[in-house]
Protein backbone atom coordinates (compact mmCIF):
# COMPACT_ATOMS: atom_id res chain seq x y z
CA UNK A 1 0.00 0.00 0.00
CA UNK A 2 3.21 2.14 0.34
CA UNK A 3 2.48 3.63 -3.32
CA UNK A 4 -1.12 4.95 -2.88
CA UNK A 5 -1.83 8.59 -2.12
CA UNK A 6 -5.08 9.26 -1.03
CA UNK A 7 -6.47 11.42 -4.16
CA UNK A 8 -7.60 15.19 -3.94
CA UNK A 9 -11.47 13.56 -4.19
CA UNK A 10 -10.42 11.38 -0.77
CA UNK A 11 -8.79 14.08 0.93
CA UNK A 12 -12.50 16.41 0.45
CA UNK A 13 -14.16 13.86 1.56
CA UNK A 14 -12.22 12.86 4.70
CA UNK A 15 -12.47 16.33 5.21
CA UNK A 16 -16.69 16.43 4.95
CA UNK A 17 -16.30 13.30 7.08
CA UNK A 18 -14.43 14.71 9.84
CA UNK A 19 -16.95 17.99 9.82
CA UNK A 20 -20.14 15.36 10.08
CA UNK A 21 -18.50 13.59 12.65
CA UNK A 22 -18.02 16.75 14.98
CA UNK A 23 -20.87 17.79 14.38
CA UNK A 24 -22.73 14.69 15.82
CA UNK A 25 -20.41 15.02 18.78
CA UNK A 26 -21.43 18.41 19.55
CA UNK A 27 -24.94 17.40 19.35
CA UNK A 28 -25.02 14.86 21.33
CA UNK A 29 -22.98 16.66 24.20
CA UNK A 30 -25.57 19.38 24.10
CA UNK A 31 -28.15 17.38 24.45
CA UNK A 32 -26.58 15.46 27.11
CA UNK A 33 -26.05 17.98 29.07
CA UNK A 34 -29.63 19.95 28.86
CA UNK A 35 -31.59 16.90 29.50
CA UNK A 36 -29.70 16.48 32.81
CA UNK A 37 -29.39 19.73 33.38
CA UNK A 38 -33.38 20.28 33.19
CA UNK A 39 -33.52 16.27 35.34
CA UNK A 40 -31.36 18.30 38.20
CA UNK A 41 -33.47 21.31 38.32
CA UNK A 42 -36.46 19.73 38.76
CA UNK A 43 -35.08 17.26 41.60
CA UNK A 44 -33.00 20.20 42.99
CA UNK A 45 -35.49 22.87 42.75
CA UNK A 46 -38.07 20.78 43.87
CA UNK A 47 -39.67 22.12 47.26
CA UNK A 48 -38.70 18.86 48.97
CA UNK A 49 -35.47 18.31 47.99
CA UNK A 50 -33.34 19.68 51.09
CA UNK A 51 -35.12 17.19 53.17
CA UNK A 52 -34.53 14.54 50.60
CA UNK A 53 -30.98 15.83 50.73
CA UNK A 54 -30.76 15.24 54.12
CA UNK A 55 -32.77 11.92 54.59
CA UNK A 56 -30.74 10.32 51.12
CA UNK A 57 -28.09 11.50 50.44
CA UNK A 58 -26.08 12.69 53.47
CA UNK A 59 -22.55 12.29 53.48
CA UNK A 60 -22.13 11.71 57.09
CA UNK A 61 -24.72 8.83 57.37
CA UNK A 62 -22.95 7.06 54.04
CA UNK A 63 -19.81 7.09 55.82
CA UNK A 64 -21.12 5.70 59.29
CA UNK A 65 -23.15 3.08 58.14
CA UNK A 66 -21.00 1.81 55.59
CA UNK A 67 -18.85 -0.96 57.19
CA UNK A 68 -21.88 -2.55 58.90
CA UNK A 69 -24.22 -2.62 55.48
CA UNK A 70 -20.76 -3.73 53.95
CA UNK A 71 -20.22 -6.64 56.49
CA UNK A 72 -24.15 -7.72 55.35
CA UNK A 73 -23.21 -7.60 51.70
CA UNK A 74 -20.69 -10.13 52.35
CA UNK A 75 -23.37 -12.17 53.17
CA UNK A 76 -25.22 -11.32 50.12
CA UNK A 77 -22.04 -12.11 47.70
CA UNK A 78 -21.58 -15.46 49.81
CA UNK A 79 -25.33 -16.84 49.43
CA UNK A 80 -24.95 -15.63 45.21
CA UNK A 81 -21.45 -17.49 45.31
CA UNK A 82 -22.52 -20.59 47.02
CA UNK A 83 -25.97 -20.61 45.03
CA UNK A 84 -25.13 -19.84 41.77
CA UNK A 85 -23.11 -23.51 40.42
CA UNK A 86 -25.55 -25.17 42.58
CA UNK A 87 -28.49 -23.47 40.32
CA UNK A 88 -26.14 -24.15 37.04
CA UNK A 89 -25.86 -27.67 37.91
CA UNK A 90 -29.43 -28.07 39.07
CA UNK A 91 -30.85 -26.40 36.01
CA UNK A 92 -28.62 -28.51 33.93
CA UNK A 93 -29.87 -31.73 34.71
CA UNK A 94 -33.22 -30.70 34.70
CA UNK A 95 -33.15 -29.91 30.85
CA UNK A 96 -31.41 -32.27 30.00
CA UNK A 97 -33.65 -35.15 31.59
CA UNK A 98 -36.83 -33.32 30.03
CA UNK A 99 -34.71 -33.96 26.62
CA UNK A 100 -34.11 -37.62 27.40
CA UNK A 101 -36.21 -39.97 25.20
CA UNK A 102 -35.64 -43.17 26.99
CA UNK A 103 -38.53 -44.99 28.54
CA UNK A 104 -36.75 -45.73 31.95
CA UNK A 105 -36.58 -42.13 32.45
CA UNK A 106 -40.15 -41.56 32.22
CA UNK A 107 -41.06 -40.75 35.98
CA UNK A 108 -37.77 -38.43 35.45
CA UNK A 109 -38.79 -36.39 32.59
CA UNK A 110 -42.20 -36.46 34.41
CA UNK A 111 -40.98 -34.61 37.73
CA UNK A 112 -38.72 -32.59 36.03
CA UNK A 113 -41.89 -30.78 34.44
CA UNK A 114 -43.57 -30.87 37.57
CA UNK A 115 -40.80 -29.26 39.53
CA UNK A 116 -40.32 -26.69 36.80
CA UNK A 117 -44.02 -25.68 36.71
CA UNK A 118 -44.60 -25.83 40.46
CA UNK A 119 -41.00 -23.72 41.75
CA UNK A 120 -41.75 -21.22 38.68
CA UNK A 121 -44.64 -20.22 40.01
CA UNK A 122 -44.50 -20.12 43.43
CA UNK A 123 -42.75 -16.25 44.40
CA UNK A 124 -38.96 -16.58 45.57
CA UNK A 125 -40.17 -15.07 48.58
CA UNK A 126 -42.90 -17.26 50.16
CA UNK A 127 -40.30 -20.67 49.11
CA UNK A 128 -37.76 -18.82 51.56
CA UNK A 129 -40.98 -18.77 54.43
CA UNK A 130 -41.18 -21.69 54.01
CA UNK A 131 -37.62 -23.32 53.81
CA UNK A 132 -36.44 -21.24 56.69
CA UNK A 133 -39.69 -22.40 59.22
CA UNK A 134 -40.79 -25.33 57.47
CA UNK A 135 -37.85 -27.55 57.12
CA UNK A 136 -37.07 -26.66 61.08
CA UNK A 137 -39.99 -27.68 61.80
CA UNK A 138 -39.83 -30.62 60.77
CA UNK A 139 -37.23 -31.54 63.08
CA UNK A 140 -35.08 -33.18 60.72
CA UNK A 141 -31.93 -35.18 62.04
CA UNK A 142 -28.89 -33.96 60.44
CA UNK A 143 -30.76 -31.22 58.26
CA UNK A 144 -29.10 -27.97 59.29
CA UNK A 145 -31.30 -24.98 60.95
CA UNK A 146 -29.28 -21.93 60.26
CA UNK A 147 -31.71 -19.85 58.30
CA UNK A 148 -28.66 -18.63 55.96
CA UNK A 149 -28.39 -22.19 54.49
CA UNK A 150 -32.30 -22.44 54.61
CA UNK A 151 -32.69 -19.55 52.27
CA UNK A 152 -29.99 -20.40 50.09
CA UNK A 153 -31.69 -23.50 49.24
CA UNK A 154 -34.60 -21.93 48.55
CA UNK A 155 -33.08 -19.27 46.30
CA UNK A 156 -31.22 -22.58 44.38
CA UNK A 157 -34.63 -24.29 44.42
CA UNK A 158 -36.43 -21.30 42.73
CA UNK A 159 -33.78 -20.08 40.50
CA UNK A 160 -32.73 -23.79 39.15
CA UNK A 161 -36.20 -23.98 38.07
CA UNK A 162 -35.81 -20.95 35.22
CA UNK A 163 -32.28 -21.94 34.56
CA UNK A 164 -33.65 -25.13 33.53
CA UNK A 165 -36.04 -23.53 31.19
CA UNK A 166 -33.04 -21.04 29.51
CA UNK A 167 -30.81 -24.06 29.43
CA UNK A 168 -33.73 -26.17 27.40
CA UNK A 169 -34.29 -23.28 24.95
CA UNK A 170 -30.68 -23.26 23.84
CA UNK A 171 -31.29 -26.96 23.73
CA UNK A 172 -33.78 -26.47 21.35
CA UNK A 173 -32.10 -23.65 19.48
CA UNK A 174 -30.03 -26.22 18.11
CA UNK A 175 -30.14 -26.61 14.72
CA UNK A 176 -32.02 -30.71 14.07
CA UNK A 177 -29.28 -31.38 11.58
CA UNK A 178 -26.73 -31.35 13.99
CA UNK A 179 -28.25 -33.94 16.02
CA UNK A 180 -28.89 -35.70 12.30
CA UNK A 181 -25.55 -35.47 11.62
CA UNK A 182 -24.20 -37.02 15.19
CA UNK A 183 -26.33 -39.68 14.68
CA UNK A 184 -25.21 -40.56 11.44
CA UNK A 185 -22.11 -40.80 12.80
CA UNK A 186 -23.26 -43.00 15.40
CA UNK A 187 -23.04 -41.36 18.62
CA UNK A 188 -25.84 -42.30 21.45
CA UNK A 189 -28.81 -39.86 22.32
CA UNK A 190 -26.21 -39.06 25.40
CA UNK A 191 -22.87 -38.60 23.81
CA UNK A 192 -24.59 -36.06 21.30
CA UNK A 193 -26.15 -33.81 23.62
CA UNK A 194 -22.92 -33.67 25.61
CA UNK A 195 -20.62 -33.20 22.20
CA UNK A 196 -22.69 -31.86 19.66
CA UNK A 197 -25.82 -30.16 21.11
CA UNK A 198 -24.93 -28.89 25.14
CA UNK A 199 -22.15 -27.04 23.87
CA UNK A 200 -23.28 -24.93 21.30
CA UNK A 201 -26.69 -24.49 23.70
CA UNK A 202 -24.54 -23.36 26.79
CA UNK A 203 -22.78 -20.47 24.55
CA UNK A 204 -26.18 -19.04 23.19
CA UNK A 205 -27.83 -19.05 26.36
CA UNK A 206 -24.72 -17.73 28.11
CA UNK A 207 -26.43 -13.70 28.24
CA UNK A 208 -29.89 -14.93 29.26
CA UNK A 209 -28.34 -16.81 31.85
CA UNK A 210 -26.41 -13.84 33.15
CA UNK A 211 -29.83 -11.83 33.45
CA UNK A 212 -30.98 -14.42 35.44
CA UNK A 213 -27.86 -14.38 37.95
CA UNK A 214 -28.07 -10.45 38.07
CA UNK A 215 -31.74 -11.03 39.29
CA UNK A 216 -30.31 -13.46 41.59
CA UNK A 217 -28.38 -10.97 42.91
CA UNK A 218 -30.61 -8.74 43.89
CA UNK A 219 -32.98 -11.67 45.27
CA UNK A 220 -30.10 -12.93 48.15
CA UNK A 221 -31.94 -9.58 49.73
CA UNK A 222 -35.26 -11.35 50.04
CA UNK A 223 -33.12 -13.33 52.95
CA UNK A 224 -33.75 -10.22 54.55
CA UNK A 225 -37.14 -10.82 55.24
CA UNK A 226 -36.24 -14.37 57.71
CA UNK A 227 -33.92 -12.54 59.63
CA UNK A 228 -30.64 -13.22 58.41
CA UNK A 229 -28.23 -9.67 58.29
CA UNK A 230 -27.30 -8.99 54.62
CA UNK A 231 -27.04 -5.53 53.28
CA UNK A 232 -30.53 -4.71 53.29
CA UNK A 233 -31.52 -5.75 56.90
CA UNK A 234 -28.13 -4.19 57.99
CA UNK A 235 -29.34 -0.66 56.44
CA UNK A 236 -32.54 -0.70 57.61
CA UNK A 237 -31.64 -1.43 61.16
CA UNK A 238 -29.15 1.70 60.62
CA UNK A 239 -32.18 3.47 59.08
CA UNK A 240 -34.49 2.82 61.48
CA UNK A 241 -32.64 3.50 64.59
CA UNK A 242 -31.17 7.25 63.01
CA UNK A 243 -33.96 7.77 60.94
CA UNK A 244 -32.32 8.70 57.58
CA UNK A 245 -32.45 6.47 54.78
CA UNK A 246 -29.36 7.01 53.05
CA UNK A 247 -27.89 3.54 53.97
CA UNK A 248 -30.86 2.27 51.35
CA UNK A 249 -28.72 4.09 49.06
CA UNK A 250 -25.76 2.43 49.76
CA UNK A 251 -27.07 -0.81 49.39
CA UNK A 252 -28.03 0.40 46.10
CA UNK A 253 -24.63 1.58 44.65
CA UNK A 254 -23.75 -1.86 46.25
CA UNK A 255 -25.73 -3.84 44.53
CA UNK A 256 -25.20 -2.09 41.03
CA UNK A 257 -21.32 -2.32 41.62
CA UNK A 258 -21.83 -5.89 42.16
CA UNK A 259 -23.70 -6.34 38.55
CA UNK A 260 -22.11 -4.04 36.41
CA UNK A 261 -18.95 -6.60 36.27
CA UNK A 262 -21.05 -8.92 35.58
CA UNK A 263 -22.50 -7.49 32.55
CA UNK A 264 -19.39 -6.41 31.35
CA UNK A 265 -18.00 -10.27 31.73
CA UNK A 266 -20.90 -11.61 29.73
CA UNK A 267 -20.43 -8.87 26.48
CA UNK A 268 -16.63 -9.89 26.40
CA UNK A 269 -17.46 -13.84 26.63
CA UNK A 270 -20.01 -13.30 23.81
CA UNK A 271 -17.45 -11.62 22.01
CA UNK A 272 -14.93 -14.06 22.77
CA UNK A 273 -16.90 -17.03 21.27
CA UNK A 274 -18.09 -14.94 18.43
CA UNK A 275 -14.57 -14.49 17.45
CA UNK A 276 -13.42 -17.84 17.86
CA UNK A 277 -16.46 -19.31 15.86
CA UNK A 278 -17.08 -16.88 13.09
CA UNK A 279 -13.55 -15.70 12.81
CA UNK A 280 -14.49 -12.09 11.73
CA UNK A 281 -16.94 -12.81 9.17
CA UNK A 282 -19.91 -11.63 9.25
CA UNK B 1 -14.30 -54.13 7.32
CA UNK B 2 -16.37 -57.31 7.60
CA UNK B 3 -15.83 -60.58 6.35
CA UNK B 4 -17.59 -59.94 2.73
CA UNK B 5 -20.26 -62.06 2.70
CA UNK B 6 -21.94 -63.49 -0.72
CA UNK B 7 -24.93 -61.55 -2.28
CA UNK B 8 -24.77 -57.60 -2.15
CA UNK B 9 -24.14 -54.96 0.42
CA UNK B 10 -27.35 -53.50 0.36
CA UNK B 11 -30.75 -53.99 -1.03
CA UNK B 12 -34.06 -52.32 -0.67
CA UNK B 13 -36.97 -54.13 -1.41
CA UNK B 14 -40.42 -52.36 -2.06
CA UNK B 15 -39.60 -49.36 0.72
CA UNK B 16 -42.36 -46.85 1.33
CA UNK B 17 -42.21 -43.71 2.93
CA UNK B 18 -44.93 -41.39 3.64
CA UNK B 19 -45.69 -37.97 5.27
CA UNK B 20 -49.02 -38.01 6.85
CA UNK B 21 -50.95 -38.72 3.43
CA UNK B 22 -48.05 -37.21 1.34
CA UNK B 23 -46.22 -40.43 -0.10
CA UNK B 24 -42.63 -39.37 -0.95
CA UNK B 25 -41.46 -43.12 -1.27
CA UNK B 26 -43.07 -45.76 -2.76
CA UNK B 27 -41.93 -49.48 -4.32
CA UNK B 28 -38.63 -48.63 -4.25
CA UNK B 29 -36.29 -51.66 -5.16
CA UNK B 30 -32.18 -51.10 -5.34
CA UNK B 31 -29.23 -53.41 -4.93
CA UNK B 32 -25.63 -51.73 -4.13
CA UNK B 33 -22.86 -54.42 -4.91
CA UNK B 34 -19.64 -53.87 -2.73
CA UNK B 35 -17.14 -51.35 -4.52
CA UNK B 36 -20.23 -50.31 -6.49
CA UNK B 37 -21.09 -46.63 -7.14
CA UNK B 38 -24.66 -46.19 -7.44
CA UNK B 39 -26.05 -42.64 -8.90
CA UNK B 40 -29.25 -41.47 -7.70
CA UNK B 41 -30.59 -38.78 -10.41
CA UNK B 42 -33.85 -36.90 -10.42
CA UNK B 43 -35.29 -33.66 -9.98
CA UNK B 44 -35.68 -31.94 -6.50
CA UNK B 45 -38.64 -33.77 -4.52
CA UNK B 46 -38.33 -36.77 -6.51
CA UNK B 47 -37.33 -38.54 -3.31
CA UNK B 48 -33.18 -38.75 -3.55
CA UNK B 49 -32.15 -37.47 -0.33
CA UNK B 50 -35.24 -39.39 1.67
CA UNK B 51 -34.50 -42.68 0.33
CA UNK B 52 -31.02 -41.69 1.99
CA UNK B 53 -32.07 -40.72 5.27
CA UNK B 54 -34.05 -43.88 5.07
CA UNK B 55 -31.17 -45.66 4.50
CA UNK B 56 -29.21 -44.20 8.00
CA UNK B 57 -32.30 -45.18 10.02
CA UNK B 58 -32.63 -41.15 10.32
CA UNK B 59 -36.26 -41.85 9.34
CA UNK B 60 -38.60 -45.14 9.89
CA UNK B 61 -40.18 -46.36 6.68
CA UNK B 62 -43.46 -47.26 6.64
CA UNK B 63 -43.33 -50.61 3.78
CA UNK B 64 -40.95 -52.78 2.62
CA UNK B 65 -37.44 -53.46 3.51
CA UNK B 66 -33.60 -52.60 3.77
CA UNK B 67 -30.87 -55.42 4.55
CA UNK B 68 -27.35 -54.71 4.89
CA UNK B 69 -24.88 -57.69 4.29
CA UNK B 70 -27.86 -59.77 3.84
CA UNK B 71 -29.25 -58.53 7.65
CA UNK B 72 -32.95 -56.26 7.73
CA UNK B 73 -32.06 -52.85 9.22
CA UNK B 74 -35.22 -51.56 9.08
CA UNK B 75 -36.05 -54.09 12.18
CA UNK B 76 -37.48 -52.41 14.88
CA UNK B 77 -35.60 -54.45 17.15
CA UNK B 78 -32.16 -53.62 15.48
CA UNK B 79 -29.98 -51.12 16.62
CA UNK B 80 -29.68 -48.32 14.77
CA UNK B 81 -26.23 -46.93 16.12
CA UNK B 82 -24.65 -50.23 15.08
CA UNK B 83 -25.98 -50.08 11.51
CA UNK B 84 -25.12 -46.24 11.58
CA UNK B 85 -21.53 -47.28 12.46
CA UNK B 86 -20.88 -49.08 8.92
CA UNK B 87 -22.07 -46.39 6.55
CA UNK B 88 -21.27 -42.85 6.44
CA UNK B 89 -23.54 -40.01 5.72
CA UNK B 90 -22.84 -36.56 4.12
CA UNK B 91 -25.16 -33.64 3.80
CA UNK B 92 -25.84 -31.26 0.97
CA UNK B 93 -25.53 -28.28 3.68
CA UNK B 94 -22.42 -30.11 5.01
CA UNK B 95 -23.48 -30.36 8.90
CA UNK B 96 -20.31 -29.94 10.32
CA UNK B 97 -20.12 -29.02 13.94
CA UNK B 98 -19.31 -25.48 14.46
CA UNK B 99 -17.75 -25.34 18.08
CA UNK B 100 -15.06 -28.06 17.01
CA UNK B 101 -12.03 -27.60 14.62
CA UNK B 102 -11.95 -29.67 11.97
CA UNK B 103 -9.78 -32.25 13.56
CA UNK B 104 -12.41 -32.77 16.94
CA UNK B 105 -15.19 -32.43 13.66
CA UNK B 106 -13.51 -35.91 12.09
CA UNK B 107 -12.37 -37.15 15.87
CA UNK B 108 -15.01 -37.50 17.09
CA UNK B 109 -16.81 -40.17 15.90
CA UNK B 110 -13.64 -42.47 16.30
CA UNK B 111 -13.03 -41.42 19.69
CA UNK B 112 -16.66 -42.00 20.89
CA UNK B 113 -18.03 -44.58 19.13
CA UNK B 114 -14.91 -46.85 17.89
CA UNK B 115 -13.40 -45.94 21.39
CA UNK B 116 -9.81 -45.08 19.64
CA UNK B 117 -7.54 -43.33 21.57
CA UNK B 118 -7.01 -39.57 21.10
CA UNK B 119 -3.41 -39.74 19.86
CA UNK B 120 -4.00 -42.60 17.19
CA UNK B 121 -7.59 -41.09 15.78
CA UNK B 122 -5.56 -37.46 15.21
CA UNK B 123 -2.76 -39.20 13.70
CA UNK B 124 -5.17 -40.76 11.53
CA UNK B 125 -7.44 -38.40 11.45
CA UNK B 126 -4.66 -35.79 9.54
CA UNK B 127 -3.51 -38.44 7.37
CA UNK B 128 -7.12 -38.46 5.82
CA UNK B 129 -7.13 -34.27 5.89
CA UNK B 130 -4.03 -34.73 4.19
CA UNK B 131 -5.02 -36.48 1.45
CA UNK B 132 -8.06 -34.87 0.83
CA UNK B 133 -6.11 -31.65 0.85
CA UNK B 134 -6.81 -29.97 4.10
CA UNK B 135 -3.75 -30.40 6.08
CA UNK B 136 -3.38 -26.94 7.14
CA UNK B 137 -7.37 -26.57 7.80
CA UNK B 138 -7.31 -29.33 10.87
CA UNK B 139 -6.63 -26.50 13.73
CA UNK B 140 -9.42 -24.63 12.08
CA UNK B 141 -13.07 -23.89 12.98
CA UNK B 142 -15.16 -25.51 9.98
CA UNK B 143 -16.69 -21.17 9.78
CA UNK B 144 -12.64 -20.10 8.54
CA UNK B 145 -13.07 -22.61 5.52
CA UNK B 146 -14.66 -22.35 1.62
CA UNK B 147 -17.76 -24.25 1.33
CA UNK B 148 -15.90 -26.84 -1.07
CA UNK B 149 -13.01 -27.29 2.16
CA UNK B 150 -16.35 -27.86 4.99
CA UNK B 151 -17.48 -30.40 2.16
CA UNK B 152 -14.09 -32.19 1.57
CA UNK B 153 -13.73 -32.36 5.56
CA UNK B 154 -17.75 -33.49 5.93
CA UNK B 155 -16.86 -36.66 4.00
CA UNK B 156 -13.70 -37.14 6.18
CA UNK B 157 -15.48 -36.87 8.88
CA UNK B 158 -18.05 -39.80 7.36
CA UNK B 159 -15.03 -41.77 5.90
CA UNK B 160 -12.80 -41.41 9.52
CA UNK B 161 -14.58 -45.01 10.99
CA UNK B 162 -13.99 -46.13 7.68
CA UNK B 163 -17.15 -47.15 6.53
CA UNK B 164 -18.64 -49.97 4.56
CA UNK B 165 -20.96 -47.90 2.69
CA UNK B 166 -20.95 -43.82 1.65
CA UNK B 167 -24.22 -41.87 1.22
CA UNK B 168 -23.86 -38.87 -0.19
CA UNK B 169 -27.17 -36.61 -0.45
CA UNK B 170 -26.21 -33.58 -2.79
CA UNK B 171 -22.94 -32.71 -1.74
CA UNK B 172 -22.07 -29.90 -4.24
CA UNK B 173 -24.75 -28.40 -4.97
CA UNK B 174 -24.25 -25.98 -2.35
CA UNK B 175 -21.05 -25.34 -4.28
CA UNK B 176 -20.32 -22.69 -7.06
CA UNK B 177 -18.80 -24.21 -9.93
CA UNK B 178 -15.15 -24.57 -9.32
CA UNK B 179 -15.72 -26.31 -5.79
CA UNK B 180 -17.70 -28.94 -7.23
CA UNK B 181 -14.65 -29.95 -9.07
CA UNK B 182 -12.53 -30.16 -6.13
CA UNK B 183 -15.33 -32.56 -4.46
CA UNK B 184 -16.09 -34.44 -7.11
CA UNK B 185 -12.04 -35.19 -7.92
CA UNK B 186 -12.36 -36.62 -4.19
CA UNK B 187 -15.39 -38.80 -4.80
CA UNK B 188 -13.18 -40.24 -7.81
CA UNK B 189 -10.43 -40.97 -6.07
CA UNK B 190 -12.62 -42.28 -3.22
CA UNK B 191 -14.61 -44.46 -6.30
CA UNK B 192 -11.14 -45.53 -7.74
CA UNK B 193 -9.97 -46.93 -4.51
CA UNK B 194 -12.91 -49.03 -4.19
CA UNK B 195 -15.70 -47.11 -1.42
CA UNK B 196 -18.94 -48.25 -2.00
CA UNK B 197 -20.98 -44.85 -2.75
CA UNK B 198 -24.78 -44.23 -2.78
CA UNK B 199 -24.86 -40.65 -4.07
CA UNK B 200 -28.01 -38.61 -5.27
CA UNK B 201 -25.91 -35.79 -7.50
CA UNK B 202 -27.37 -33.62 -10.42
CA UNK B 203 -24.31 -33.86 -11.93
CA UNK B 204 -24.73 -35.99 -14.80
CA UNK B 205 -21.11 -35.83 -16.43
CA UNK B 206 -19.60 -37.19 -12.80
CA UNK B 207 -22.62 -39.98 -13.10
CA UNK B 208 -21.91 -41.25 -16.52
CA UNK B 209 -18.05 -41.24 -15.62
CA UNK B 210 -18.17 -42.97 -12.20
CA UNK B 211 -21.27 -44.95 -11.51
CA UNK B 212 -21.67 -48.28 -12.34
CA UNK B 213 -25.71 -47.47 -12.04
CA UNK B 214 -27.56 -44.60 -12.45
CA UNK B 215 -30.95 -45.32 -11.24
CA UNK B 216 -33.70 -42.17 -12.12
CA UNK B 217 -36.60 -41.07 -9.52
CA UNK B 218 -39.31 -39.48 -10.30
CA UNK B 219 -42.11 -38.66 -7.92
CA UNK B 220 -40.80 -41.42 -5.44
CA UNK B 221 -40.48 -43.89 -7.42
CA UNK B 222 -37.52 -45.47 -9.47
CA UNK B 223 -38.62 -45.24 -13.15
CA UNK B 224 -35.50 -46.43 -14.72
CA UNK B 225 -32.50 -47.68 -13.53
CA UNK B 226 -29.24 -49.61 -15.21
CA UNK B 227 -26.07 -48.89 -16.41
CA UNK B 228 -25.19 -45.21 -17.11
CA UNK B 229 -24.15 -45.55 -20.87
CA UNK B 230 -28.54 -46.97 -20.56
CA UNK B 231 -30.15 -44.51 -18.46
CA UNK B 232 -28.22 -41.37 -19.51
CA UNK B 233 -27.76 -42.06 -23.67
CA UNK B 234 -30.62 -43.82 -24.37
CA UNK B 235 -33.55 -43.81 -21.71
CA UNK B 236 -36.26 -45.86 -22.08
CA UNK B 237 -38.63 -43.62 -20.33
CA UNK B 238 -39.83 -40.86 -22.07
CA UNK B 239 -39.95 -39.11 -18.71
CA UNK B 240 -35.79 -39.16 -18.28
CA UNK B 241 -35.63 -37.94 -21.39
CA UNK B 242 -37.39 -35.08 -20.95
CA UNK B 243 -35.41 -34.47 -17.51
CA UNK B 244 -32.08 -35.10 -19.10
CA UNK B 245 -32.81 -32.55 -21.32
CA UNK B 246 -33.37 -30.26 -19.12
CA UNK B 247 -30.50 -30.48 -16.83
CA UNK B 248 -27.41 -31.38 -20.16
Amino acid sequence: MADWTPSPRQHERLAVRRRLDARSTAVAAVATIVTLGVLGLLIVGSPGWPRVQETFFSGYHAKQSFPTILEGFWTNVKMFLVAEPLILVLGMLIAVTRSTTSAALFPLRALAVVYTDLFRGVPTILLVFLACFGIPALQLQGVTNSFFWLGVSALVVSYAAYVAEVFRAGIESVHPSQLASADALGLAHGQAMRHVVLPQAVRRVVPPLLNDFVSLQKDTALVASVGVVEALLAARDYANFNFNYTPYLVTAVLFVALTVPLARFTDWLGRRYARRERAGAR
Amino acid sequence: MSQPLPGPLLRVENLRKAYGSKVVLRDIDLVVDRHEVVCLIGASGSGKSTLLRCLDLLETVDDGSVFLDGEEITDPAVDARRVRRRMGLVFQAYNLFPHMSVLDNVTLAPRKVHGAGRAEAEADARELLGRFGLADKADEHPDRLSGGQQQRAAVARAMATGPELLLLDEVTSALDPELVGEVLDLLRDLAAAGTTLLLATHEMAFAREVASTVCFLDGGTILEQGPPAQVLVDPAHERTRQFLRRVL
